[in-house]
């Protein structure tokens, strides 16, 4: 870590502060061609990027736990699910030229001025504020499981419940479709449903461009 | 009972029976004949009682008040006088034997319980109209005739005669009853009440303030009603319905109600001298003209529709004299020979098939077919003649002897000239009836060729009844014309010798010129053939006479005349025979006079309404309509664009409440 | 190291997951741009946790167990949320945003017919 304590300025930047600032750099360019890339897979992967970025950038804030939740949870299964939907929903592999929808322009001017507000808002106020990395890391497996287990028990057990929520919801969501007797004909792909084994896909011969089919196909 | 209750029955008798044939019509038909016939029938026979009671004597008053009406009270008033009682008879008897002879004649009618409920409903409305000494309440009957002759006059629906003839009648009336209304206003609020003995106590005291405008807004009403000209336009049209509901519209009730009514107020018009001249005027005019068309018309009940509106020229020209009793005395024995030609003339057309004179006048041996309706009709055309001692000379010799009263200056307060115009129309007239009365007579009875169809002896229902009107026909004038002044004003009706000479003279004349004229034209009928043939020789009456007047336009072009030249009408009046057949126009006339101007009115108002008051109301619901559009379409359901718009506002927010809160 | 390095990068991130989430077409790429925002929270919650707990002696770590909280939110979101494309798209065929417009007010027969050609052409 760096030994910049006394005087901290903009020109004389530490090598914690170089090292923030690139992976930041390519942390927030991989995010952008995350939102802008016409390439529906190639958006995943920028997302990968753009999160192992972050993980790098909790490593150097010293939060190494978080940090490897980071990779864990977000690299290792958020994207791996994100790629499993665009599979599953057909997104074309290759560029498609309608990935933007026709909101695009609105979009970008609300997010620049809100950019500028953000960015003006932040910096007007924590010009003088300066972080101290120096000395035992604030983010060790340690430290962040004492203050998880000891004053912050009540809401980790309470989130587990709201994950388990989340589990019966999910699968409610995609059951719920096959639990209908009979679905109208606008709704009839729903019959089908995401899986294979459903025993009477074979009365609906038109779907043959069915999701099901395509999950099969992976 | 006491003479009071006996009156109040007896018109609400035919009322509970027409309430009670209405409402059991469908589910009892058993009842409907029994219902039909015994109210008007009782009802007969308590006026017979009250008018014996009553006897010529002191008029019987009787009032109640049921609620307070403000400051001219309104009461359930009786005011039953001799012309009431007598009146009263006469209208139980036409209804009585109209009800019966109608069970036979629209024996298979469908529609049979509810004619007759309103056949019911109509005399008691009348009866209402003759006992009542209100005129509100005497207002409620003369409506209700109104409406019931609407429904009777269109009983045949189906056709569009029918419903064109009904429509006419109700809108003629109306037309009168508008004035009549207002003139009722006018005369009780000049004499505080609307009881008649008040009203008639203000006039012989002089306190009527408006004599002339009252009387002229009443004459209105009196014209629409009686079928006076110039309103008189619907009577012959009216034909269209079943002849026995003619029989009792021409003979008790509807058009004897207008004449009663000037009867009962007839001092409010002889206290306006004006108003005495227009209705001798009238009088004239409907008389004369009504002669002349009737001599020119071929159907059988047109004949005698305007020969209706003639007899009740000479009641109104009685009354133009001031002479009501004379009046009602032709009221009374018409109302008996009218009602008897209707019912005989139902019983011709049933049996040969055809309403056409033409047709009928081609007939051998029709007399003998139907010789109830020979003999009553011949007695029926004497009186109507006004032959001695048929009923109806006596009577028009009274009305005659009063015009001659008048015009001789013997009057009180009758002008000369209103005396002399109905002396002269009313012997003009007594010759056109006697010459149409006389065509008629001849070119239904005394036809020529193939022999009429025999369909069989005539029901007893229909027969019966004409030989009961054939008494009052031929008796009633003679044995009457003495006592009846004791019941009326007291003067007197007994025939003088002038005007009987007169009268009797011009008659026979025009009798006896007829029938040179049927000799002359007779020979001619062989070579023009008009025939007619009953479709349904068994029907019922009813059934015969729609076909009847159905057929009669197809086959001759027009209802009211026939292209024949055997016609001694046709003859007789020469190139006016066109323009009477026609009704001398009045119908076009009023067509162009009115009709067309309200028609243009209402496509006028239909335009404005439309294309001017619409655009207005279209414009004001485009604009808004514009507005929501254009809101409308920032409802595009895209969700980007809604959550856009709300981070957009957020950021606006968010930077006013910073550049707020640090002051800049 | 300067604080406002971390913010600024937190602020340029989440703006950039805003302008995804507005932008994009495919739900699954708005979901990105979802997780996009909720790291660049994550990352000003760290950032804060870690300066105080060095200025201010903090020793609640609530940055930190916040941001392991929403790690676990944003992991059952994405979950759910995949579920509903998924589901969306096995009713309509389609997970682009923009043409689930049901709500939407019909302007005329035309945009009427239209969806229902979009839906028929769904359905087959």
């Amino acid at each position: 870590m760096s030994l910049a304590a006394a005087t901290h300025g903009f020109l004389s930047p530490t090598g914690v502060e170089i090292a923030f600032l690139l992976v930041g750099l390519v942390t927030f360019g991989a995010a952008l061609v995350t939102v802008t890339t016409r390439q529906l897979v190639h958006a995943a992967l920028w997302l990968v990027v753009t999160l192992g970025g972050l993980a790098v950038e909790y490593l150097l804030l010293t939060a190494e736990f978080i940090a490897w939740v980071q990779v864990l949870i977000y690299l290792g299964s958020v994207v791996v699910l994100l790629l499993f939907g665009l599979m599953l929903t057909r997104a074309p592999i290759g560029r498609s030229p309608d990935a933007d929808s026709g909101n695009r322009w609105t979009a970008l001017a609300v997010a620049l001025a809100s950019a500028a507000a953000l960015v003006w808002v932040v910096v007007d106020a924590f010009r003088t504020t300066w972080i101290d990395l120096d000395g035992a890391a604030a983010g060790s497996t340690a430290v962040t499981g004492a203050s998880l287990f000891q004053n912050w028990v009540l809401p980790f057990e309470a989130l587990s419940v709201l994950l388990l929520a989340a589990l019966v919801g999910a699968i409610v969501l995609s059951r719920k479709a096959k639990a209908e007797p009979s679905p109208p004909p606008v709704n009839s792909r729903a019959a089908t449903g995401s899986s294979p084994s459903v025993p009477d896909s074979r009365n609906h011969p038109i779907e043959r461009n069915s999701p099901a089919e395509q999950e099969g196909a992976l | 009972m006491t003479t009071t209750t006996l009156a109040v029955l007896v018109p609400l008798l035919p009322f509970l029976g027409a309430a009670a044939g209405l409402l059991l019509g469908r589910t009892a038909p058993g009842f409907v004949r029994p219902l039909a016939v015994l109210p008007p029938l009782t009802a007969f026979a308590l006026a017979v009682v009250v008018a014996v009671r009553q006897d010529g004597g002191r008029a019987i008053d009787a009032a109640t008040e049921l609620t307070p009406t403000g400051s001219v009270p309104i009461e359930l008033a009786l005011h039953i006088d001799g012309f009431a009682a007598l009146v009263a008879v006469l209208v139980g008897l036409v209804a009585t034997c109209v009800q019966i002879y109608s069970t036979a004649y629209l024996r298979d009618d469908p529609r049979y319980p509810s004619y007759a409920a309103l056949v019911s409903l109509f005399t008691s409305a009348m009866l209402l109209v003759v006992y009542s000494g209100d005129l509100m309440v005497l207002l409620v009957g003369w409506e209700i005739m109104g409406i019931c002759s609407y429904f009777l006059v269109g009983h045949y629906w189906e056709t569009p005669e029918a419903r064109a003839a009904s429509l006419k009648a109700f809108l003629v009336t109306k037309l009168g009853d508008v004035p009549f209304l207002i003139g009722l206003f006018a005369l009780a609020t000049d004499a505080g009440s609307f009881q008649i003995t008040k009203i008639l106590g203000t006039v012989a005291s002089g306190g009527l303030d408006h004599p002339t405008l009252v009387a002229l807004l009443l004459l209105a009403g009196v014209a629409g009603k009686s079928a006076q000209f110039p309103l008189h336009t619907w009577l012959p049209d009216a034909m269209a319905g079943p002849t026995p509901v003619s029989a009792l519209i021409h003979a008790a009730t509807m058009v004897a109600a207008g004449v009663y009514f000037i009867a009962r107020l007839l001092p409010v018009f002889e206290a306006s001298s004006a108003a005495l001249v227009v209705l001798a005027v009238m009088a004239a005019v409907t008389m004369t003209g009504s002669g002349l068309a009737a001599l020119a018309q071929d159907d059988i009940k047109r004949v005698l529709a305007y020969s209706t509106m003639g007899q009740l020229g000479y009641m109104t020209g009685a009354l133009a004299v001031g002479d009501r009793g004379a009046a009602v005395f032709h009221l009374l024995t018409h109302g008996a020979f009218k009602a008897l030609l209707f019912l005989a003339a139902g019983v011709i057309i049933h049996a040969v098939g055809t309403n056409s004179l033409a047709a009928m006048s081609r007939m051998g041996n029709l007399r003998d077919r139907v010789p109830d309706a020979y003999w009553t009709m011949t007695v029926a055309l004497l009186s109507l003649a006004a032959i001695p001692p048929f009923s109806g000379f006596f009577s028009k010799e009274s009305v005659l002897g009063a015009a001659e009263h008048a015009s001789t200056g013997h009057a009180e307060g009758i002008p000369d000239a209103a005396g002399w115009t109905v002396l002269v129309a009313g012997l003009v007239s007594a010759l056109l009836t006697a010459a149409y009365a006389t065509r008629l007579w001849l070119l239904a009875f005394r036809g020529r060729g193939v022999e009429a169809p025999d369909h069989g002896r005539q029901p007893v229902a229909m027969t019966a009844v004409l030989w009961v009107l054939a008494v009052p026909s031929l008796a009633l004038g003679g044995l009457a014309y003495g006592r009846l002044p004791g019941w009326f004003d007291g003067h007197d009706l007994n025939p003088t010798l002038t005007t009987s000479v007169l009268g009797t003279g011009v008659a026979l004349a025009g009798g006896l010129v007829t029938y040179g004229a049927w000799r002359h034209t007779t020979a001619l009928a062989a070579r023009v053939s008009l025939g007619a043939v009953a479709a349904h020789p068994d029907a019922d009456g009813g059934l015969a006479e729609a076909e009847a007047g159905a057929t009669h336009t197809p086959a001759h072009g027009d209802m009211a005349t026939a292209p024949d030249p055997a016609d001694p009408g046709r003859l007789l009046l020469g190139p006016l025979h066109r323009h009477a057949a026609a009704g001398f126009h009045l119908d076009a006339l009023y067509t162009a006079l009115f009709v067309r101007p309200v028609l243009a009115g209402a496509t006028l108002v239909r335009f404005l309404d439309r294309e001017v008051v619409d655009t207005y109301v279209r414009g004001a619901s485009a604009v808004p309509r514009l507005l929501g559009g254009a809101v409308r379409r920032a409802q595009t359901g895209n969700v980007q664009t809604y959550v856009s718009a709300l981070l957009a506002g957020t950021v606006v927010l968010v930077v006013a409440v910073l550049l707020v809160a640090t002051g800049a | 190291m300067h604080l406002a390095y971390p913010a600024v990068l937190s602020a340029l991130l989440f703006c950039t997951g805003l302008y995804g989430v507005l932008a994009r077409r495919n739900a699954i790429l708005v979901l990105m741009s979802v997780e996009l925002m909720l790291n660049a929270v994550n990352l000003n919650l760290v950032a804060f946790d870690v300066w105080l707990s060095r200025t201010a002696r903090d020793t609640l770590h609530s940055g930190q167990a916040l941001t392991l909280f929403t790690i676990a939110i944003a992991a059952a979101e994405i979950g759910i949320g995949l579920a509903i494309v998924l589901a969306v798209h096995r009713n309509r065929g389609t997970a682009d945003i923009d043409k689930l417009r049901d709500t939407a007010e019909p302007h005329g027969p035309d945009e009427a017919t239209l969806t229902e050609d979009e839906k028929a052409e769904a359905t087959a």
